[in-house]
């Protein structure tokens, strides 16, 4: 029954006051649109930025003539270094035939196989590449490396630099635009909210003169702030789906780009866009009302 | 019922709306309090229902200290006191019918109450044509007479009406004054705040004169007729008035 009652009265104030109900809705759908569109760029970005930083190796060469049970010996080397958190053997045969796919008539051209045996070291962060590299090769060696049977380190040292200092770059900016777009979406309902309660505080004030618990006024707003959340955020849903079947998906199969960096999957931002309509809505609407209900 | 001691209310700026104005009101009586405009009758009126706090001294009612009263119970205790606002405060967005069924769905009223009482008292007052008319389709006087069935529907014991005749012609007045006089008859304490001192003459109740925010007048009506069926005392209301010397 009381339920019921609270239901009732949302509608019924929704009805009477349909100007300020649809400004609300307005601003729930237009956020949302920004949003819907906003965050799945900023997924794109960050996993492009962390699939560059994923590429970031070391590559230990290893001598000619070094023997399989130096390899081995190597490899346990390799993987007691800290920060190592893999490594991948290709071996010479492995590295010519891959390398003469992509370009047959150079390597037809050499007729011998140039390549060394190749060990990849995978970082357990990005960030620690240089620090892996200055472990492999210390300075007490004299210019030398940890083990007589590697050749060399790979040295990309300025451009590893560079590429990290980009990706933190691109995701730091990404995760500060998100932030700041979420406060500005949070505060523009709010407002919306405000502004339309505002209107409606005289009327408050009556229901707390003829008795009316906080609460009993309370839980109307809260019901009308949750179905015009909700409505806006459905309806920015079935606008962002509706260009993403139209517009997006055909785009996408057309071109690699497109489909290539990861983002975030669309049912994941449906349940993001509705719960942040609903709640900033819902939550809006009981806290601002606690002004007025001071009688 | 209510115990006025020493109270004063100073609102900001130095407006003066009561000066300790100490004064009781019993059980079952029927109170005017009349005054000049600005002399403190509304305020009295937003003290009793703990709309404002007094500044100083202290107000009881029913032997309770509103001081004592918690934010949390205040609701509880405006439930208990009916107000018929100078303003009358309805509710914009709700038809007569349903800003007189608000006073009893906040005390949890049931369905079934609702629709047997609500049709009650707005026939009482005279407003069963117009149930499912909005506030701004009401004329002044009706909007007063819904302002006073909401105040009533609850049958609270302490009834405070706020010029409940302000708007009303004499033949209404006399109508709404027949209303309050029966209510008052069955048990109701009630306090009048009005201007229309030909009503006051007629009824011959207790008068409490307000200016400047004192009491400057007491008055237990010396023709206290308080055996008067509400027939006679309609008859009597309607009969020319007869001004005693030096009023
Ligand atoms: N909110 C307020 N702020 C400042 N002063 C106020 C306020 N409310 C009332 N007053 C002042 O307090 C005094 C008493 O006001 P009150 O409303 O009690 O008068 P009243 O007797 O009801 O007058 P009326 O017959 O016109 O309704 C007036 O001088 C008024 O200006
Ligand atoms: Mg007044």
């Amino acid at each position: 029954m009381r339920v019921g009652f609270f239901l009732r009265e949302a509608l019924r104030a929704m009805r009477r006051n349909a100007a300020p109900s649809f400004a609300a809705l307005a601003t729930v759908l237009v956020t949302m649109l920004v949003l819907g569109v906003f965050i799945p760029i900023v997924q794109a970005t960050k996993g492009a930025a962390n699939s560059v930083r994923g590429r970031v190796l070391v590559d230990v060469y290893m001598r000619t003539t070094a023997t399989s049970a130096d390899e081995t010996r190597v490899q346990k080397e390799l993987l007691a270094v800290p920060h190592v958190r893999s490594v991948e053997f290709v071996s010479k045969q492995t590295a010519y035939e891959q390398q003469s796919k992509q370009d047959p008539q150079a390597y037809q051209l050499l007729g011998t196989n140039p390549l060394p045996d190749t060990f990849h070291v995978v970082p357990d962060n990005p960030a620690n590449v240089l620090s892996i590299r200055a472990a492999l090769t210390p300075p007490s060696s004299g210019g030398g490396t940890i083990d007589p049977a590697i050749q060399s380190v790979s040295n990309h040292k300025d451009d590893t630099r560079k590429i990290l200092e980009v990706t933190n770059l691109v995701t730091i900016t990404a995760a500060a635009l998100t932030v700041l777009l979420t406060l500005a979406s949070v505060l523009l309902i709010a407002n919306t909210i405000r502004l339309s309660l505002y209107a409606r505080r005289r009327e408050v004030e009556v229901m707390k003169l003829v008795g009316a618990t906080d609460w009993f006024i309370r839980w109307p707003f809260v019901i009308e702030g949750t179905i015009v959340g909700a409505a806006g955020a459905l309806m920015a849903i079935a606008v962002l789906g509706v260009t993403k079947v139209a517009l997006l998906d055909p785009l996408a199969n057309n071109w690699t780009l497109i489909a290539a960096p990861r983002t975030i999957a669309f049912t994941a931002l449906v349940v993001v866009l509705l719960g942040a309509g609903v709640m900033v809505s819902a939550l809006g609407s009981g806290l601002s009302l606690r002004r007025f209900l001071r009688v | 019922m209510i115990e006025f001691r020493g109270v004063s209310k100073h609102y900001g700026a130095g407006d003066v709306g009561l000066d300790q104005a100490t004064f009781s009101v019993s059980r079952e009586e029927f109170v005017f309090l009349v005054g000049a405009t600005g002399s403190g009758k509304s305020t009295v009126m937003r003290l009793l229902i703990k709309e404002l706090e007094p500044s100083s001294g202290t107000i009881r009612v029913a032997g309770r200290d509103l001081a004592d009263i918690t934010r949390k119970r205040v609701p509880f205790y405006r439930r208990n006191v009916g107000v018929v606002f100078q303003d009358f405060k309805l509710l914009p967005n709700r038809t007569v019918y349903d800003n007189v069924a608000y006073a009893l769905q906040v005390t949890g009223g049931t369905r079934k109450e609702i629709r047997h009482k609500v049709p009650d008292i707005l026939r009482l007052t005279g407003l069963s044509t117009k149930l499912h008319n909005y506030p701004d389709q009401l004329s002044g006087g009706e909007q007063q007479r819904v302002s006073i069935a909401r105040a009533f529907v609850n049958h609270p014991p302490l009834l405070l009406a706020d010029e409940p005749t302000g708007n009303l012609d004499p033949e209404t007045s006399i109508d709404i004054m027949r209303l309050l006089y029966r209510i008052n008859r069955t048990g109701t304490t009630i306090l009048v705040a009005t201007h229309d001192q030909a009503m006051v003459d007629k009824m011959r109740r207790r008068v409490l004169e307000l200016s400047h925010g004192q009491i400057v007048r007491d008055e237990a009506a010396g023709l206290y007729a308080r055996d008067e069926t509400t027939r006679e005392f309609a008859q009597r209301m309607r009969s020319p008035s007869i001004r005693p010397p030096g009023l």
